[in-house]
Order: structure tokens, then sequence, then C-alpha cells
């Protein structure tokens, strides 16, 4: 027994060397640091240690920008993304002529540059002193008058960002949703329908308790990868996303390490953690609410 | 409630390019009488689905009429007709408790047929009770064995008290033991509700053993309708014979002969009237008798005892079976030593078809 024991961990043995060293060490390395006061990479040296970094990025008026920012787009965008993609892929499964065109047509975004999109969200968004952009111009036809949503308040450019958002994230969701749910078998379908089950009811009764397995699966991603946000925000608003107001958690660390007001990697230490506290927590809120709703079949 | 199939066709496109339309059922006329139990028989593919999902309402048929009763219900949808159906897998929603599935239909009612919480209740409670899992109500469909499963299949096609039930291959998800007893519940189970009843199958002796009629098909069309002991006794063409029975038929190749049946050189039976042609002879497993003087000499395989019969082996160059399986009873003392056994035959138990149409020829 004991033999055998060794002999597993001997064939776990390279998966571990690699995690350790790629993910764990990083992972603990980022906690040190971020007790370090001053830490300089290029020295090896700090000052002190303590919780002044924590302070300090608690204080920071720019991180709890960052903080809101992020927030608001995770509480935004996660559940409207996911609730559209929901829609999308029922409306893509009942319909039968051109399912595959619409099905590509809705994964194009999927395979398009992040920046390139931010291109085009910008010149459908903007307005300058001289042009309008399409959707101002839609604005201005019923009677509205124009907004920069680029360079404007916070409200248009926090609209951006959310509808870009969610217009990135969308055709992956609706990707997992259409195969999720033709993996439904019909005879439950059939079984609903000779019992005279409404529409409705077979959808919220029987298609979503079988698919919500992979609904959670994408509300997990979801706000994982919501909370990660940040080429979002440098594709529509630049690099400079703290002038800008729209700067996200992930933002602040970078800049914090590289950006103009770079090298200082123990408050991008202590940022990320913090972020990472945050998102092990909705985590773990997010399986306590699943134990109850998500059905896993045998 | 009586059921009246009329001139009952489906087709459907057929796949790819230029490919014709292909029809599963044919002109299926049939009128099943209230209160009976029938069986659906056919190999895969010949239409016994099909016919039961029109009668169900699951699929519209290309033309004819289903009657329920004097009601034509062909163009309604499946929770207008008032049947129970039960599927092949079953069908339970694997997140409901049993409850909650037996439940299911009765909360879709709407109307003046909506239910109290407690007439539900005490519906489902006595569904439940019909098919003996009242003890099992709060369970998932997972945690239940395949028979389990079943009655509650059962249970929640019975729930609305359906004019009809229809069950798709009740039987073929369970093991060999089960399957027997399933299938005397469910006799019993119609017997008490008298409800008419629809079955799917391709076993044989599943529809033998309990329908009051058998209805066989092939390709789409009814090849013969009757008690199953008059099918089996009476096939009308060679298909149904060869369906029919375990062991099956032992077919042989055979002709008619100055109005005599022969195999080869062996005369079996007079044939009056019948002109000389090429025909099959059918002969069930119980239809030989040994005889050392018999015209059928046929080589010794082997013999197998099965306690209340005994089973010879044996080969023929004219025989279409590989092997020709005779059932004896044990009286009967067989020679095992001996290279050949020499049967003669039971008239009752020998059919003839003819060699290219394969309809019945009656001698």
């Amino acid at each position: 027994m004991e033999n055998r024991n060794f002999k597993g961990w001997l064939y776990l043995l390279p998966a571990l060397l690699f995690l350790g060293a790629f993910l764990v060490y990083p992972l603990i390395d980022v906690f040190v640091y971020s007790f370090e006061e001053g830490y300089n990479s290029a020295s090896q040296t700090y000052y002190g240690t303590g919780m002044y970094n924590y302070s300090y990025v608690l204080h920071d008026p720019y991180f709890l920008q960052a903080l809101k920012n992020t927030l608001l787009l995770v509480a935004v965008t996660v559940p409207v993304s996911t609730l559209l993609a929901l829609l999308i892929s029922v409306a893509l499964s009942s319909v039968k002529p051109l399912r595959k065109l619409y099905q590509t047509v809705y994964f194009l975004p999927y395979v398009t540059n992040t920046l390139a999109i931010g291109l085009v969200f910008m010149i459908l968004f903007k307005k300058t002193a001289y042009t309008d952009g399409l959707i101002n111009l839609v604005l201005n036809f019923f009677g509205g008058g124009s907004v920069d949503f680029i360079d404007g308040p916070y409200w248009a450019k926090m609209l951006v960002l959310c509808v870009y958002t969610i217009w990135v994230v969308m055709p992956f969701k609706i990707l997992i949703l259409t195969s999720a749910l033709a993996s439904v078998n019909q005879t439950y379908y059939n079984a609903a329908r000779v019992d005279g089950t409404s529409r409705f009811r077979i959808f919220y009764k029987i298609t979503l308790p079988m698919i919500s397995p992979t609904v959670f699966y994408l509300v997990i991603t979801g706000f994982i990868g919501a909370f990660k946000a940040y080429s979002d925000a440098v594709a529509l608003f630049g690099t400079n996303l703290n002038a800008a107001g729209m700067n996200t958690i992930v933002g602040y660390v970078y800049d914090m390490l590289y950006g103009d007001s770079g090298g200082y990697p123990s408050y991008a230490s202590a940022a990320a953690i913090i972020l990472f506290v945050i998102v092990l927590t909705i985590t773990c809120i997010n399986l306590l609410v699943s134990r109850k709703h998500v059905h896993y079949s045998k | 409630m009586k059921i009246q199939l009329q001139e009952l066709t489906k087709s459907f496109p057929g796949r790819g390019r230029n490919s014709s339309r292909v029809t599963a059922v044919k002109d299926f006329n049939f009128e099943i009488p209230d209160g009976e139990l029938i069986g659906l028989l056919g190999p895969s593919g010949c239409g016994k689905s099909t016919t039961l999902n029109m009668i169900c309402g699951l699929e519209k048929p290309t033309s004819g009429r289903i009657l329920f009763g004097d009601k034509d219900v062909t163009t309604l949808p499946p929770e207008k007709r008032g049947v129970g159906m039960v599927f092949q897998n079953y069908a339970l929603y694997p997140h409901l408790t049993v409850r909650q599935n037996i439940i299911f239909p009765l909360q879709n009612l709407k109307g003046k047929e909506k239910l109290s919480k407690a007439e539900m209740e005490k519906r489902a409670m006595d569904a439940a009770a019909l098919v003996q899992i009242r003890e099992l109500m709060d369970r998932k469909p997972g945690e239940l064995s395949g028979g389990q499963q079943q009655r509650v299949a059962i249970a929640r096609a019975l729930v609305k008290l359906p004019h009809v039930l229809l069950l798709d291959e009740p039987l073929s998800n369970l093991d060999a033991r089960l399957r027997l007893q399933t299938r005397e519940e469910i006799r019993k189970i119609q017997r008490a509700t008298k409800i008419t009843t629809v079955f799917v199958t391709h076993d044989q002796e599943e529809a033998m053993s309990i329908s009051d009629r058998i209805v066989v098909m092939k390709a789409g069309v009814v090849q013969q309708i009757g008690k199953p002991q008059e099918v089996y006794d009476d096939p009308v063409n060679l298909f149904v014979a060869k369906f029919l029975g375990t062991p099956p038929i032992n077919v042989w190749k055979g002709e008619i002969r100055n109005e005599k049946l022969c195999i080869g050189d062996a005369v079996l039976l007079d044939a009056p009237g019948q002109k000389d042609r090429a025909v099959f002879v059918g002969i069930r497993p119980e239809g030989f008798v040994l005889k050392e003087d018999g015209p059928l000499i046929c080589r010794l395989g082997g013999v197998e005892v099965m306690g209340r019969d005994i089973s010879i082996v044996s080969t023929h160059e004219a025989s279409l079976n590989p092997t020709i399986r005779s059932i004896i009873s044990t009286e009967t003392k067989v020679d095992t030593a001996s290279e050949t056994v020499r049967f003669a035959v039971k008239p009752a138990k020998v059919f003839v078809f003819d060699g290219s149409s394969e309809e019945r020829i009656r001698i």
C-alpha cells in the first residue's frame, strides 16, 4: 500500500513541480511582498514589515475608484450578459432555418481582437467638437442631446464599458449554453408536452434545472472574469485609466508595477491580494448558493 | 375508451438531396376495443413507435384519422387527448423527487380542472399506491433502481386518470427477472384501472404474455392483428411465423410435389389440391415428434436438457436456420450416440409459405 502511494506521488511529481514553481510559489511570494514595506525588486530590499501597504492601498482614492468601477462592472455585466446569453441561446435552439448563420454571427465577437472591437466602440460612441458617433446620431434623431461617452460624464463612460464588456463576453456564453440546451434529452420535452406543460413552465421547471450546472459555471467564470477586467477599459479609454477615472483593480495593480506611477511592487501585491480575497469570497458565496439551485445529474 | 385508427399513414422527408420520402407507417387500420391491452410488435424501425407517437399526439399523421371514442383527435395536441405516456427511458425529471415528478402533470391543469394542493397530494398518493412506491416518494429518480423508476413513470402517467395509456418499450431497460415481474404488474394495473392501453415492444415473448391482442408490424405495414395464441398458431406469412416464438420457428426450403409437401426426399404431409411449386416450410420447435421411421432425417448435433423438456439440436441441408431446435418432452429417450435423428411432424405445427411471396398456403 505504501509503495503504491509512493508511486502515485511520483506520477504526480511533474505536474506538482510545475504547479508549485509557477503557481503556488508566486502566489505565496505576492502574499509576502504585500507585507514588506517599500520592497524594491532591483535591489531585493525593503525597510519594514506590516500592514502599511494595505492601509495605503485602501486609502488611495485611485484604488477606491478602481474598486468601485470593478464592483459596478461585475454587478451589471455578469447578470445581464448571462441572462441575455440564455435568452439568445433559447431563441437559437428554437429556430430551425438559418440557425448556423445566427450562431456564426453571435460567435464572431469571440474571435475578434478586443482592441479592434474597442476601436469600433469608440467610433460608435464618440463625440468631438465636429462629429458625432452613430449612437449620438441616433440619440439626436430621437430628440436627445449628444453625450460624450468616451470622455464625458462618469455614467456615460461606465455605460459604454458595461455594454462593451457584455458584448465581448456573450459569444462564449451563448456557445456554451447552446450546446448545453442541445444536450437536454428531447424525451423530457415530449413528456412535458404530453402532460400539457406550458412553455414557460417547461423552461423554468425542466430546461433551467437541466442546464443549471452550465449556467453556474458561466456565472462563476463570469464573476472571476469581470473582476479581472482590464484590457476592455484600456481598449476604450487608453492606458491612462486613472486620469479617465475608469481604472479597474487589475489596472491599478498594473499601474503600481509598471505605469506612470510605477515602481511600487508592495502596493501592487497588496492590491492583488485584496482582489484575490474578494474573488475568493464571491466564489465561495456562489458555491454555497449553488448547492440549493444547481442539479448535477448522476 | 375505444380507439380507432383509420388509414393512418406517416411519412418523413428523406435526408439529403433527391431522396424520396420515407414511409414509417402505411394505411394502419385498427379498432382497439375499450379496456384492452394491445401490444404493437415488430423489429426496430417497423413503425411501431411512430404509431404510438401518433396516438399520443407527439407526431401528426401524414394522412388518416385517429378517433378516441367517437371524437376525432387527429389534430388535437397531446395534452387535449387525455393520454398518459410512459417513455422508454422513463423521462423522469432527475432534479425532482418522486412526489414532485408524479404531481407534475397535475400542476399543469388550468381553469376548471385545477386541483387544490390536498387533492393533488391525494391523487399522487393513490397513483403511487397502485404501483407500490409510496415509501419512495421523497427520493430522487437517480436513487431508484430501474424497476422503481419504471413504476414512478407509470404512476406519473396514471395520475391524470387518462383514458388511454401508452407505453413505449416499457420493459427494455430492465433485467430479465424484473422484466417478468414488471410485465405482470403492468397487466395487473391495466386490469385494475381498465384503461385502454397500447404498448410497443420488439420482444415477442413480452407482447404474447400480457396482450389481449397483438399487432405485428413490418416496415410500416401491419402484418397481422389477433389474439396472441391465434397469431402464433395461425400466422399469415413467413415474417409473422418467424417473429413469434422462442425458440424461433424452424424454416426449411421445400416444395409441393404431386400434392405432397416435401423437404428434399422426405414427404411430410399431404397437400391436396395444391399445384407444384417451391415453398418455405415452417415447423415450430414443439412440432417435431421423435419417430424411428419418421420421414425427416437430421444430423444430430446435441441434446440440451432444460428440466421439463429436452431440446434436440440438429442440422439439415434444407434448413434455413443454421441449427434446428426441436423441443421434446423428457419422457422420450434420445439415443445421443446416434449420428442421425428422425422426426415426424405434428400437422398443426407446420406452416407452408409460398416460395416467392412468403404468404401462407393453407393445406
